[in-house]
């Protein structure tokens, strides 16, 4: 099967990634303690909580996504509000008014995400930065696609590029964001918007799998 | 005239940086803060910034200024919405301080929105050494 997704799976996805993110600020934030201002993982529950109470009930998948990041911009706190929000937003336009979306469309809500993130962040890919970890999203779910794979392999797919993205980043020089004034101080730690990508993309992948 | 719109992380650093450019504008320029989340902790809020586009416009646009990092992308989240601000919305690539104090002193002796951009702007070669 090649499946589609409702306005109620992309909700149960958002609240699958509140979870994982409350249940996972204290890494989250550790990681960003390292390299960061230490409150990644404090804003990314906080935002993704109130997303969870801004879902719509019985709406599109293209409402669903601009009613959470809407929520998750104005109440995050940090650099995260704007991009998530942005990337959450940008895919729910690119859905647009079909219901359900299909695995073509979940693809180009991906990459209108990766396109948004990009333009607000001005971050490219070696930054260390959230950029690290959707580029190869993009890339490996285009590829699943490509290959005829159904929505929820294309989504685990889009999670195994999101992470392999996540670790890369450890070895990196950050080059933007608070990260970057600490020029070779910030080698060695993984880039706490990465993993939080990793963690929002897995979410997505077990909420499609566990639903088929 | 032109109003200015400082975005901060902090609301004491938006309210200092707005005191200190309300003075060398001669008690005439429009610097309203948007600095700290609701609460008054640390962070920014894009409702804050809202409000103070609206305190600060009146018709002859607004300048915003920001400190770094989510304030930056906050305020350019709100340029989203530029259309909606009478006379125009734009974020000067400034630094806070030496921005606010240069874009209050061209707001005050009666500048346009270019104007006040421009010398917000100028403020980023002010060398001091």
């Amino acid at each position: 099967m090649t499946g589609t997704a409702d306005g109620a799976d992309l909700a149960a996805w958002i609240r699958l990634a509140a979870e994982r993110a409350a249940a996972d600020a204290g890494r989250l934030t550790s990681l960003d303690a390292a390299i960061g201002d230490g409150d990644h993982g404090l804003n990314l529950d906080r935002g993704l909580a109130a997303a969870v109470a801004a879902l719509p009930d019985g709406a599109p998948p293209g409402k669903v996504l601009t009613a959470a990041g809407r929520a998750v911009v104005s109440k995050t706190g940090g650099a995260s509000g704007p991009l998530y929000g942005t990337a959450l937003r940008r895919a729910g336009k690119a859905f647009g008014d079909a219901d359900p979306i299909d695995a073509a469309a979940l693809g180009a809500g991906l990459r209108a995400a990766l396109d948004g993130v990009r333009e607000l962040g001005q971050a490219a890919g070696g930054d260390k930065t959230m950029v690290d970890a959707l580029i190869p999203a993009v890339a490996s779910y285009d590829a699943a696609l490509a290959a005829g794979t159904g929505l929820a392999g294309c989504a685990r797919a889009a999670a195994d590029g999101a992470a392999q993205g996540a670790d890369a980043t450890v070895p990196m020089q950050a080059r933007k964001g608070r990260a970057s004034y600490l020029g070779e101080r910030s080698i060695g730690h993984m880039d706490p918007g990465a993993a939080s990508t990793a963690l929002i993309l897995r979410a997505l992948a077990d909420t499609l799998t566990e639903r088929d | 005239m032109v109003g200015i719109v400082l975005v901060s992380h902090s609301r004491a650093l938006a309210e200092g940086t707005a005191e200190v450019a309300r003075a060398m504008g001669v008690g005439k320029a429009v610097v309203e803060p948007a600095g700290g989340d609701p609460d008054g902790g640390l962070g920014t809020s894009p409702e804050l910034v809202g409000r103070a586009i609206e305190a600060a416009g009146d018709g002859d646009g607004v300048v915003l200024l920001a400190d770094l990092g989510s304030s930056v992308l906050t305020a350019k989240l709100a340029l989203e919405d530029a259309a909606d601000v009478p006379g125009g919305l734009v974020l000067a690539d400034a630094p806070l301080v030496e921005g606010a104090i240069a874009a209050a002193s061209m707001a005050a002796a009666g500048a346009g929105l270019e104007g006040v951009l421009a010398a917000a702007e100028s403020a980023r070669d002010h060398r001091k050494t």
